[in-house]
């Protein structure tokens, strides 16, 4: 049984990173190849505070503040550059992330943070990250019908013409990453608890290749889509032994093949099956 | 004397990420494509080298087989992998791209083992050459003969050849090109296999040069490819050879100066986030 609440937990928090994501590069159209990096400093601050003495949901409200604060500042840089230019530079932000905390005494260097008090059990991260999920769902799924996700989307059709229908083009990129961001230190933060252990390889170029993957593979700008894809892409190396150990062979073939045959992913196939225009 | 060494350490890297980093601009100049895959054709053909460096006992051959295996792949993965998504978003490319290369470093590790493989008898690594106090391994020089014959190469190519002339046409406006009788098609897959059998020779090479040949080697080195062709304003060739230099140096000083806080990879990539928030456009890109 305690297999099955850990693996619906990292379900849960795959879900939390990968819709966060999708908010920044599928509502607001703005590449992020960095993403694991604003869960490593929601993961870092929230254990910080931990350790010094903080409550438990004291050190989580630091891990979102802190990973959002951090995605605003990103944000201002994609007022700068944009598309393929913003897809390098956030890259080389989870670069910089890694290779700052891999030097830092302060930070636990390369062995990372160890013994952060964890004041739940199992079951209790299990809740919480569930809960959290949920409520981004609907988060989601309210930013897409309100003013703001009407404006998301035409910044990521036509920035210039959103600029000239008088939408705040800065704003809603600095919105739109602070949200995403925010949410990934909200995942940061449960993890670190969870788990009571973390290291800078956690939160490598990999890992936000693999947030990457749940978004493109559910489905980039389906929030539906996406929940299906995080949690497809957690259950499958669990159910199947083999794929575990080939991981990054299925995860890599899977984005090559979706983008190559349908890049709207499973949200795609699924409206294209009941023949409905992809919302 | 050590920040001499410094400079003609940083040289060998820039040199190296000059090889790597001509073949992704080439690309990108023609399709707007970051093409992260590079760096399993890097890898490819030092396996490829590795493989026939140790089966004949002959580096010239390596060269021959790692250039040209990696040469054929290139080619191959434009066909089945980039051709059929040229339409849709550029994020759609680069996505698949970067599934290509995760799956292929897994798939190098399930070929050939997790650990790398060693050259049998490796003389470039242990001999050195000194002069002026200074030594370098040969393996060093090399790495700066190959870069600038073939980047002379490739020049006199791109300024000399009707092949050349019917790159750079296709680069500034396809349509044109092709109602002049440019083959767009051939000017792509030529540009693919020029890339790629770049991006073999100094897979051989960096494999030579640490006398280890490993599935992830080539991960790094693409990212900053990718990050040297964004420096030197994507497509744009002569920035791409001043920002390969200037990173090589960047990182070999910056190792030494901002040890403490910094690993190299943090260095590089820092450089070019401060970079484009001056200079959006890259270093010698044109504003929009």
């Amino acid at each position: 049984m305690d297999y099955y609440v850990s693996v619906a937990t990292f379900a849960a928090l795959n879900v939390i990173l990968a819709l966060g994501l999708n908010l920044i590069s599928g509502f607001c159209g703005q590449v992020s190849l960095g993403h694991a990096a604003f869960y490593g400093l929601g993961a870092y601050a929230a254990a910080l505070c931990s350790v010094a003495g903080a409550p438990l949901g004291l050190s989580m409200l630091a891990g979102v503040l802190v990973a959002g604060l951090a995605g605003a500042v990103v944000g201002f840089a994609a007022l700068r550059v944009r598309e393929d230019f913003l897809a390098i530079v956030t890259m080389g932000v989870g670069f910089l992330f890694l290779g700052a905390v891999r030097k830092q005494q302060w930070l636990g260097a390369e062995m990372g943070i160890a013994r952060i008090p964890s004041p739940l059990d199992k079951w209790g991260y299990a809740m919480l990250a569930i809960g959290a999920a949920i409520a981004l769902v609907l988060l989601s799924a309210h930013v897409r019908r309100s003013w703001m996700g009407r404006a998301f989307g035409a910044v990521a059709q036509d920035e210039d013409a959103a600029r000239t229908i008088g939408i705040d083009v800065a704003g809603y990129k600095i919105a739109a990453f602070f949200l995403g961001t925010a949410a990934a230190g909200l995942a940061g933060a449960i993890y670190a608890h969870m788990t009571q252990l973390i290291v800078p390889d956690a939160f490598n170029f990999v890992q936000s290749v693999t947030i990457l993957a749940m978004v493109v593979v559910g489905g980039i700008g389906s929030t539906l889509g996406v929940v299906a894809g995080a949690v497809l892409l957690t259950l499958m190396p669990e159910m199947f032994r083999f794929i575990n150990d080939y991981k990054l062979l299925v995860y890599g073939a899977l984005l090559l093949v979706v983008m190559r045959f349908s890049p709207e992913g499973l949200a795609g196939i699924v409206y294209r099956l009941i023949g409905r225009r992809l919302a | 004397m050590y920040y001499v060494e410094l400079l003609l350490i940083g040289l060998v890297w820039g040199c190296t990420y000059a090889m790597m980093a001509l073949g992704l601009t080439l690309v990108y100049g023609l399709l707007r494509i970051l093409h992260v895959a590079q760096a399993t054709v890097f890898t490819l053909g030092a396996y490829a080298g590795l493989l026939t460096a140790n089966g004949t006992g002959s580096l010239p051959l390596a060269f021959l087989v790692g250039a040209l295996v990696a040469g054929a792949s290139g080619p191959v993965i434009y066909r089945l992998v980039y051709q059929p998504i040229l339409d849709k978003p550029p994020f759609v490319a680069l996505v698949a791209s970067i599934g290509i290369l995760i799956a292929m470093e897994d798939g190098f590790r399930l070929l050939f083992g997790p650990y790398g493989l060693s050259f049998a008898h490796n003389p470039w690594f242990t001999d050195t050459v000194g002069f002026a106090g200074l030594s370098l391994n040969v393996v060093q020089i090399w790495i700066v003969i190959a870069a600038v014959v073939l980047l002379s190469a490739f020049a006199i190519f791109a300024s000399r050849t009707r092949a050349g002339v019917a790159w750079r046409a296709t680069v500034s406006d396809p349509p044109i090109a092709e109602s002049f009788g440019v083959s767009v098609r051939g000017v792509r897959y030529t540009a693919f296999f020029i890339a790629s059998v770049l991006a073999g020779i100094a897979g051989v090479l960096v494999g030579l040069l640490n006398n280890l040949v490993e599935p992830g080697m080539g991960g790094l080195i693409s990212y900053k490819g990718l990050a040297i062709i964004v420096l030197g304003g994507l497509g744009n060739v002569p920035g791409t050879l001043a920002a390969s230099l200037l990173l090589g140096l960047v990182e070999a000083y910056g190792t030494v100066f901002l040890d403490k806080a910094l690993d190299r990879d943090a260095i590089a990539f820092l450089f070019l986030i401060a970079i484009l928030m001056v200079r959006p456009q890259g270093l010698l890109g044109k504003a929009h």
